[in-house]
């Protein structure tokens, strides 16, 4: 029993009490188990990256022996090391604060203890996958956060969108989970262990080994890179795989907050970090990753341009972020993918929980074309959100402009194939990304109400238990960026990772701090020219936004229908599905497989029997003499052959 | 105590219920009540006596246990018994199975009861028989015999096309045993011993193994079902009530992959490896096929009959991959599919009690009254998806694992049927418990009762438990299979040097032969 079995296992605890106890002992016991234990957990798991990261320890801790089949053996062991210990920091501080503000946001809720036990059985699952100390346990922590997405964004069951929605966020991840698990099957074949560091050490052995994938005979890393980059993919939200992303924002926004901005959805760029050394070794795999991230970060701040549901905004402003951090594995700058990744679960989770704070201030409304002048009654919240759009755009010394700037940077120095296109598409969406999070701000705390007057007396400040979370958040959004910048991607981040991912003297994180001034500003100068439109858009010429609509409609209907993927894949695969299910049922087992089968002969017997109807004597003696004739007949066959054929 | 007949007892215990409950007269609902009570004894203390079995077994031995072995038709044909860790967890799943049954059928079954209740105890007698067996003949007269209570379940206590069902399901299965029963009368003949052990170190000629391994398969891949003989399950499942079809699905389809472990790959080695294709390619079809047909399903029975014939599929691929995991993964598989989905026709028969429809458009927002079933459903719905932590995804992942090393197109087609398995579960999940209560007649139903609670507790602490702490399992049948596995490459590697020789002997005549392996 170690501190990481109660950073581990409390959760699962809670979990535990209020699933099954919730009815018994009522919403307020189990609120108050659940958020104690998570703030347990997160209290510790700061003391544990203080540990491991600054102290220089490292353990492995053994849970129990697990699966042995042939040479396949694994146990559950919890692998504390800075990777995980950042992570451990990440996911239960977001989680506890996520716990005491939906104590507040769920006050009206009649399932809060149900709401309750999924949000600590998510912060479980999640601590399982990031204390992993190989691939299998990490599956079942990746599906099981999959699981306890599912089960929030469905949780207000019954809306038919949000059951939708749900499925559609379980099922495309299982398509990223295929790609994962093909790729711990070759890994197994390759290497003949899942167990990471078993894995590493043999790396060096492979890094030219070839076998056939699919018939294809292939450079094997390569394939194992791209096939846990699949899984990535899912898990993130890329490109492809990133249309269960906006639609989860069916659920609680406290679930959006945790599960689809700070936490799950990093599990990807946590999943490329942790095989960093893999990806090393595939030159190939870091081009395809860079094309992804690139264009992911493009694509999903176009679209958030012109979205008006406020949380849909984020989401995809979410999913652009997302980009960015693969942008930065793809640069094998993988020191900082995590540091944006840690930043981001700070000012994203601010600007999610503040975005709650806005639809429980305006009566559940989430148009912000309803909304506007909401700046002076409530003033809290503006302060908070205004603190995450300036972290998230990078203004300068938040969180946000240490780790942004370092993935653009990177991805200019590097020397992956693609970098000049994730370097200019990141730049690009440096400059969206300031509009759209201005455009929100805006549209939602300046200019008229645009709220009816019923809705706009009811507005008033959030409670204590849920600006509180958002303070901390926010000094998290300020300062993290300041105090963590020359640990996780400075001069400290050796000594800091202590071998945890890929990091070297000389690598792109030392060669980005040598490049020209121009390159180091042009985020910044990105980021004002964003604000500059902005302001004009939406503050000094409010009708411009409309009359540019009116002159470009179809990029307007192109970017407003997110570039069509749902269109284009309900055509493509779901509609086909369905339409070759029937078709194989129908047809396939009805006419063809039965009609020739079963009910064919059944037919043909029926016409023939009536022919031999006249033998049908119904003596018992007929049908003895019949049997004796059929005996005698094969056994005279078989003396004949000697049982030969 | 090691020399107690255990076996034995196995299949004596349920058959004694039967003759008891034969002595109960009248019709009176205390005549139906005390046989109902009688059945459950009787399969409360097999499971009791499976468990001492369990415990006698030695963990980590790979050969046949707790034999026993008597004359009985001359001196070749013989009563032998004995389990090995491949049969000895399926007779445990048997007897857990059953007192589950007879609970299910406590209500829903108010004709005949006494027939039925006799029927399911000499059932369960035959099935722990086809596992036990250890003699040619006694296995097939086990196999078969457990057709004909299967058979009267269907056609006497099913649903209003039962009669069609029933002869469907005869009709397919007949044409595999004749065909099964050819291979083992050659078999007999050639070999000149009916034991199975021994049958499994007979080495039969590569030309002839062929032929007999094609009359197990038509047996095994019907009982299976693989495609495309797999449609009289649908229809048998829909037809046959509950706890028929949890017996089914629960364990009469374990018996073509129990028969493939037991008969086709140790016996016919040579076959084994040339026909995996077959297997292979079948398996793949089957996956792909069932997946979606599920998918398009208006009726939830079929559609959970249509998603055991994707996850046999699963079990196939894994015994033919012919790897430790491969094999150990399928069996694991065998056990935890036989849990699941007997869980989820109850699940369903829970539904079609209330409602008695099994059309799941008629069903929606069955959480609201029903909160407790909502959750032991998610809870199969999950395994039956194959989510970690359950039971379903240890055996699929050890059998996905073993056919990539076999060849990745197998592993890379078989996966996408673990994304098209989430589709199907979660869309008739959704379909049935979530959503708003509309429908006056779904609003009336009640949730679950003490009894049906009874019935799922152990099963869901059975899925978890093997899904979290699968040890205990793989440990029974690991040393079997891998005993399994180094006789296959032990006479794989005969047959080639056998093949050498003969062709250093006889020149270029065997070549082809030899090219074919």
């Amino acid at each position: 029993m170690s501190q990481f079995h109660i950073i581990v296992f409390g959760p699962l605890l809670g979990f535990l009490i209020a699933g099954i106890f919730g009815r018994r002992i009522g919403d307020r016991a189990s609120m108050a188990v659940t958020s104690g234990l998570v703030t347990l957990s997160a209290v510790l798991s700061l003391f544990a990256l203080k540990d491991v990261a600054f102290d220089n320890n490292m353990y492995r801790v053994l849970v129990m022996s697990w699966v042995q089949s042939g040479d396949m053996v694994f146990d559950w062991v919890l692998k504390i090391d800075t990777l995980t210990a950042v992570m451990l920091v990440v996911v239960n501080v977001v989680s506890a604060l996520v716990h005491w503000y939906s104590i507040g946001y769920m006050s009206a809720d009649p399932h809060r203890s149900r709401f309750f036990a999924y949000l600590s059985l998510f912060t479980f699952t999640m601590l399982m996958l990031v204390t992993s100390d190989n691939l299998v346990q990490m599956f079942f922590g990746w599906e099981g956060v999959g699981l306890a997405s599912y089960l929030l964004i469905g949780f207000w069951y019954q809306r038919p969108s949000a059951n939708a929605a749900a499925i559609k966020a379980f099922v495309v991840n299982r398509v990223g989970d295929f790609g994962f698990s093909l790729g711990i099957f070759a890994l197994f074949l390759l290497t003949g262990s899942v167990l990471f560091d078993e894995i590493f050490a043999s790396l060096g052995t492979y890094a030219d080994a070839r076998f056939v994938f699919i018939g294809i005979d292939a450079h094997a890393l390569t394939v194992i890179s791209i096939l846990l980059f699949i899984g990535a993919m899912g898990k993130s939200a890329q490109l492809f795989l990133h249309t269960w992303l906006p639609d989860a924002m069916e659920g609680p926004t406290p679930v959006s907050a945790l599960i689809h901005a700070a936490t799950m959805v990093t599990a990807g760029v946590f999943l490329m970090a942790r095989v960093s050394p893999i990806l090393e070794l595939s030159p190939d795999a870091l081009t395809l990753i860079m094309v992804i991230g690139g264009a992911t970060a493009f694509f999903a701040a176009s679209v958030g341009l012109v979205q008006n549901d406020i949380k849909r905004v984020i989401a995809y402003s979410t999913c652009s972020q997302l980009g960015y951090m693969f942008v930065a594995i793809g640069a094998s700058a993988y020191g900082a993918a995590i540091f944006h990744l840690f930043t981001h679960a700070f000012f994203k989770a601010l600007l999610f929980l503040g975005a709650g704070s806005v639809i429980h201030a305006m009566s559940d409304e989430q148009d912000m074309r309803n909304m506007g002048g909401l700046m002076k009654m409530i003033p809290l919240t503006y302060i908070m959100m205004l603190v995450g759009t300036l972290a998230l755009t990078g203004f300068p010394y938040t969180a946000g402009f240490f780790s942004k700037d370092m993935v653009i940077e990177a991805a200019y120095v590097t020397e992956n194939g693609m970098a000049d296109f994730g370097f200019l598409m990141t730049v690009i969406a440096a400059l969206m990304t300031s509009f759209y999070s201005w455009r929100l701000i805006f549209m939602t705390f300046h200019g008229n109400p645009r709220a009816d007057e019923k809705v706009m007396s009811h507005v008033h400040e959030s409670p204590p238990v849920m600006w509180v979370p958002l303070a901390v958040l926010a000094v998290g959004a300020l300062f993290t960026g300041v105090v963590f910048a020359e640990y996780f991607i400075g001069h400290e981040r050796l000594a800091f990772w202590a071998g945890s991912l890929m990091t070297h003297a000389g690598d792109v994180m030392d060669e980005a701090h040598n490049i020209p001034g121009y390159i180091k500003w042009l985020p910044a100068v990105m980021m004002a020219i964003g604000f500059g439109l902005s302001l004009l858009f939406y503050i000094l010429k409010p009708d411009l936004p409309a009359a540019v609509a009116r002159t470009f409609p179809g990029i307007y209907a192109f970017l407003l229908n997110k570039w069509y993927f749902d269109e284009l894949y309900d055509r493509v695969i779901i509609r086909p599905a369905f339409w070759f299910g029937r078709l194989f049922w129908k047809r396939g087992d009805g006419k063809t497989i039965d009609g020739l089968g079963p009910d064919g002969v059944s037919a043909r017997i029926m016409a023939t029997a009536s022919r031999f109807r006249v033998l049908q004597s119904g003596y018992v003696y007929h049908y003895a003499f019949a049997m004796l004739i059929g005996i005698a007949i094969v056994i005279t066959y078989f003396v004949l052959t000697g049982g030969g054929f | 105590m090691a020399d107690w007949p255990i076996l034995s007892a196995l299949l004596l215990v349920p058959l004694f219920g039967a003759l008891l409950i034969l002595t109960i007269r009248g019709d009176s609902e205390q005549a139906k009540k005390n046989i109902r009570y009688v059945a459950l004894f009787t399969t409360l203390a097999e499971f009791v006596l499976v468990i001492l079995m369990w415990s006698m077994f030695e963990v980590g031995e790979a050969g046949f246990q707790l034999i026993e072995d008597h004359a009985w038709i001359g001196e070749s044909i013989r009563y032998k018994l004995g389990v090995d860790g491949i049969s000895m967890l399926l007779v445990v799943l048997t007897a857990f199975l059953m007192p589950i049954c007879i609970l299910a059928s406590w209500e829903s079954i108010q004709d005949n009861v006494k027939e039925y209740m006799i029927a399911f105890l000499v059932l369960e007698t035959l099935m722990v028989g086809v596992f036990v067996a250890l003699d040619i003949f006694l296995f097939y007269i086990f196999f078969e015999g457990g057709l004909i209570p299967m058979f009267l379940i269907i056609g006497v206590w099913g649903g209003p096309r039962r009669i069609y069902a029933s002869f469907k399901f005869f009709l397919y299965t007949l044409l595999g045993s004749l065909l099964m029963l050819v291979a083992i009368l050659w078999m007999y003949i050639d070999a000149g011993t009916a034991d199975i052990p021994t049958l499994m170190q007979t080495d039969f000629p590569a030309s002839i193994q062929t032929w007999l391994w094609l009359g197990f398969f038509a047996s095994f891949a019907v009982k299976m079902p693989m495609w495309p003989v797999h449609t009289w399950l649908p229809d048998a499942h829909v037809e046959a009530p509950t706890a028929g079809s949890v017996i089914l699905a629960g364990v009469l389809l374990k018996m073509g992959g129990y028969g493939f472990l037991r008969f086709s790959v140790p016996m016919f080695p040579v076959a084994t490896d040339q026909l995996a294709w077959l297997i292979f390619g079948l398996s793949m079809v089957a996956i792909i096929y069932t997946s979606l047909v599920a998918l398009a399903q208006k009726d939830m029975k079929k559609l959970i009959a249509y998603s055991s014939v994707a996850h046999m599929g699963f079990v196939t691929i894994g015994i033919f991959a012919l790897n430790s995991q491969g094999v150990g993964g399928s069996v694991f598989q065998m056990l935890s599919h036989g849990v699941v989905s007997g869980a989820l026709f109850l699940c369903v028969g829970v539904l079609y009690d209330r409602l008695h429809t099994r059309e799941i458009a008629r069903y929606g927002g069955v959480v609201n009254n029903m909160p407790v079933f909502a959750v032991v459903f998610m809870v199969f719905t999950m395994a039956g998806l194959g989510l970690p932590g359950t039971s379903g995804f240890v055996g699929e992942f050890l059998a996905l694992t073993g056919a990539f090393q076999r060849n990745s197109w197998i592993a890379f087609v078989a996966a996408i049927g673990v994304i098209l398995a989430a589709a199907y579960m979660l869309y008739l999940y959704m379909r049935i418990v979530f959503g708003n209560l509309t429908k006056d007649d779904v609003k009336a139903m009640p949730d679950l009762n003490l009894r049906e609670k009874i019935i799922f507790l152990p099963m869901i602490a059975v899925v978890l438990w093997m899904g979290i702490y699968p040890k205990p399992f793989l440990d029974v049948i690991n040393p079997s299979v891998e005993k399994l596995l180094e006789d296959h490459r032990a006479s794989i590697a005969n047959h080639e040097l056998g093949l050498d020789m003969a062709f250093r002997n006889s020149g270029s005549g065997v070549l082809s032969a030899h090219e074919t392996q």
